[in-house]
């Protein structure tokens, strides 16, 4: 018995060694282990960050799987900036703990400095290089040699299209060029997490949309950890989301799980050409509205609106009824709840609720 | 590990020639240099020359001018601009120690220090042609006289390294570098006014007396405690300007 399972070890060992060895091979210079790989990529616990007089981060804990990207929400002053600062080793956390690929953010920050790739809220650059120069400054910073570090930066200036402006000033490119020159700098030592805090602030839509793919584009070879107060970006790049609210974690979960919370009290909403009086009594014998509006939408259409009970999906029952009396229908949908709705009812101030 | 630091050295240094500041350093050294050369050539007509001619360029107003304005020039930027711009959260996010982060700075600051004097060789050559009197300009001379100003010059950049990495504003770095060099550069007349019954004060300002130390180096003499003073002092403050950046980690 004991020599089998001492065999399943060793079997293990081997597996994971050589498993590391292919990583080594591939991941120039950053150094993984077999049992590194095994945990989740970060972990946090009860992380709490404490200005003086005022607390930023208040005993948060979550923790991301590799391969995963996900998204820090918030609004301002939320305590977003403030939890990746902590985890890129940048500022000490007041109490609780946090690990990266296993190492400590605290004591072991060189390990974990050498695992991340972080781009800061407003992507700090020196403005006064020229792209591949900054590029490969930072490549060496970052540990890797001179052939690796001009390979490593012919690749990412590839991945994130910068191929045409290496040799461009970075202060006279336009603000979506230095946007990825933030990101090649975080990529251009191949970490195993990308921390980047507001990746798209500033942008024009086309080069959000643009941002938004690149960093979609990194997992699962990357795990991703970005942090925003734009809920779209969020919904859209990231498959799992935190909600943040004055240091504290609100909610957690997917986008499609988070809308789902507030499926229950979705509305619905008609456009019918029919006269006020005979929809109300149409609407007021139906049994499943809860609550319905009628409001004039132009011409002789009507806009309803309806609440239904709970778990119950209106519009086929609309429809027939509609069907029925001979209507002309011109729009049936269903409000759907963004991400937004669930970010407001989430954050918004309790005095507010009162 | 060197890799990195000659890595953040040639950043340090090309940093002043991307910006202007290293030009603007460059060009008034030329001008300053110039004035002092008059002044040399002034010294050679009245004859007869008694002192090495590095004795007079060391004692010289322009030298110390030199040495008082451009070296907080040099150094204002080296963290305090990091900091401004953001830069130095990216910085110290890399697998960087704080320890290669401070020595590849200072190392760069002094370096560009060093390279702010290069105008002075060619001045040098003229004057070793036409000068023809005997122990004018000796080699040993002109050796002990540049290490005099190499560690002169360490001090001051550690000090201006120090204020930098102590604050955001370029500004504050600089002036704050500025008084603290043009202090300890009076300290010098403070020594040469008190007398030697004064006991331990006159003793500890006799030490710091740099004045004194530069006319030294600049004869050609080499006084161990004028070496033991000026490292020491470097290290000190490195030592204090790696805590500055060590700093932020503190809980």
């Amino acid at each position: 018995m004991e020599i089998e399972s001492e065999l399943t070890q060793a079997a293990a060992h081997l597996d994971n060694f050589s498993w590391s060895w292919r990583n080594q091979a591939i991941k120039m210079g950053v150094c993984l282990t077999g049992k590194m790989n095994d945990g989740p990529m970060i972990e946090v616990r009860d992380l709490t960050k404490r200005y003086a007089g005022r607390v930023a981060v208040d005993g948060i804990s979550f923790s991301v799987a590799r391969g995963e990207i996900v998204g820090l929400l918030g609004p301002n002053g939320a305590g977003k900036s403030t939890t990746l600062r902590i985890l890129s080793c940048f500022l000490p956390a007041t109490s609780g703990s946090a690990r990266i690929a296993g190492f400590d953010v605290f004591t072991q920050h060189e390990e974990v400095r050498r695992r991340i790739g972080y781009m800061p809220e407003n992507n700090p650059l020196h403005k006064d290089m020229r792209v591949r120069d900054y590029l490969k400054f930072r490549a060496r910073l970052k540990g890797l040699g001179y052939k690796a570090s001009r390979e490593r930066v012919d690749v990412v200036m590839q991945q994130v299209g910068l191929a045409d402006v290496g040799r461009r000033v970075i202060g006279h490119l336009s603000k979506g060029y230095q946007q990825r020159v933030g990101l090649a700098d975080a990529l251009v030592h191949d970490p195993e997490l990308v921390i980047l805090d507001e990746p798209t602030l500033g942008l024009d839509p086309n080069q959000i949309r643009a941002v938004r793919q690149l960093i979609k584009d990194l997992a699962p070879r990357h795990t991703v950890l970005l942090s925003s107060h734009i809920l779209p970006e969020v919904e859209m790049t990231c498959g799992r989301v935190l909600i943040l609210d004055r240091g504290r974690v609100l909610a957690a979960d997917t986008p499609e799980n988070l809308q789902k919370i507030f499926e229950a009290s979705r509305a619905v909403v008609a456009e019918i050409a029919a006269s006020a009086e005979e929809l109300r009594n149409c609407w007021e014998a139906m049994a499943e509205v809860t609550h319905f509006d009628i409001a004039p939408a132009g011409g002789e259409y009507q806009r309803c609106t309806f609440t239904a009970r709970a778990g119950v999906d209106l519009r086929p029952k609309i429809y027939e009824a509609v069907r029925q009396r001979g209507w002309r229908l011109r729009e049936l949908t269903r409000d759907r709840y963004t991400l937004e709705d669930v970010f407001v009812r989430l954050t918004r101030p309790e005095k507010d609720e009162q | 590990m060197m890799r990195v630091f000659l890595t953040l050295v040639r950043r340090e240094v090309g940093a002043h020639f991307v910006s202007w500041t290293g030009y603007v350093v460059v060009a008034a050294m030329l001008f300053l240099l110039g004035l002092s050369f008059i002044g040399i050539l002034h010294a050679l007509n009245a004859e007869p020359l008694t002192q090495p001619l590095t004795e007079i360029f060391n004692d010289s107003f322009a030298f110390w001018v030199i040495v008082l304005i451009g070296v907080p020039l040099i150094t204002m930027r080296s963290f305090a601009q990091e900091k401004h711009s953001g830069t130095f959260e990216t910085l110290m996010t890399t697998p960087v120690s704080d320890v290669v982060v401070v020595a590849g700075k200072y190392a760069g600051a002094l370096l560009m220090y060093c390279l702010m004097w290069v105008p002075l060789a060619p001045l040098l050559l003229v004057l070793r042609h036409y000068v023809t009197a005997p122990g004018a300009l000796d080699y040993g001379v002109l050796g002990t006289t540049a290490l005099g100003m190499f560690l002169l010059g360490g001090l001051y950049v550690a000090m201006g390294c120090l204020a930098s990495s102590l604050t955001r504003s370029q500004v504050i770095a600089a002036i704050v570098t500025f008084a603290a060099g043009v202090a300890m550069f009076l300290l010098g007349f403070l020594a040469q006014a008190t007398p030697p019954q004064l006991g331990l004060p006159a003793l500890i300002l006799h030490h710091v007396n740099m004045l004194a130390h530069m006319r030294d180096f600049s004869r050609g003499l080499l006084d161990t405690r004028a070496l033991v003073f000026y490292t020491t002092a470097t290290f000190l403050l490195l030592y204090l300007n790696l805590k500055a950046v060590e700093s932020r980690r503190w809980k």
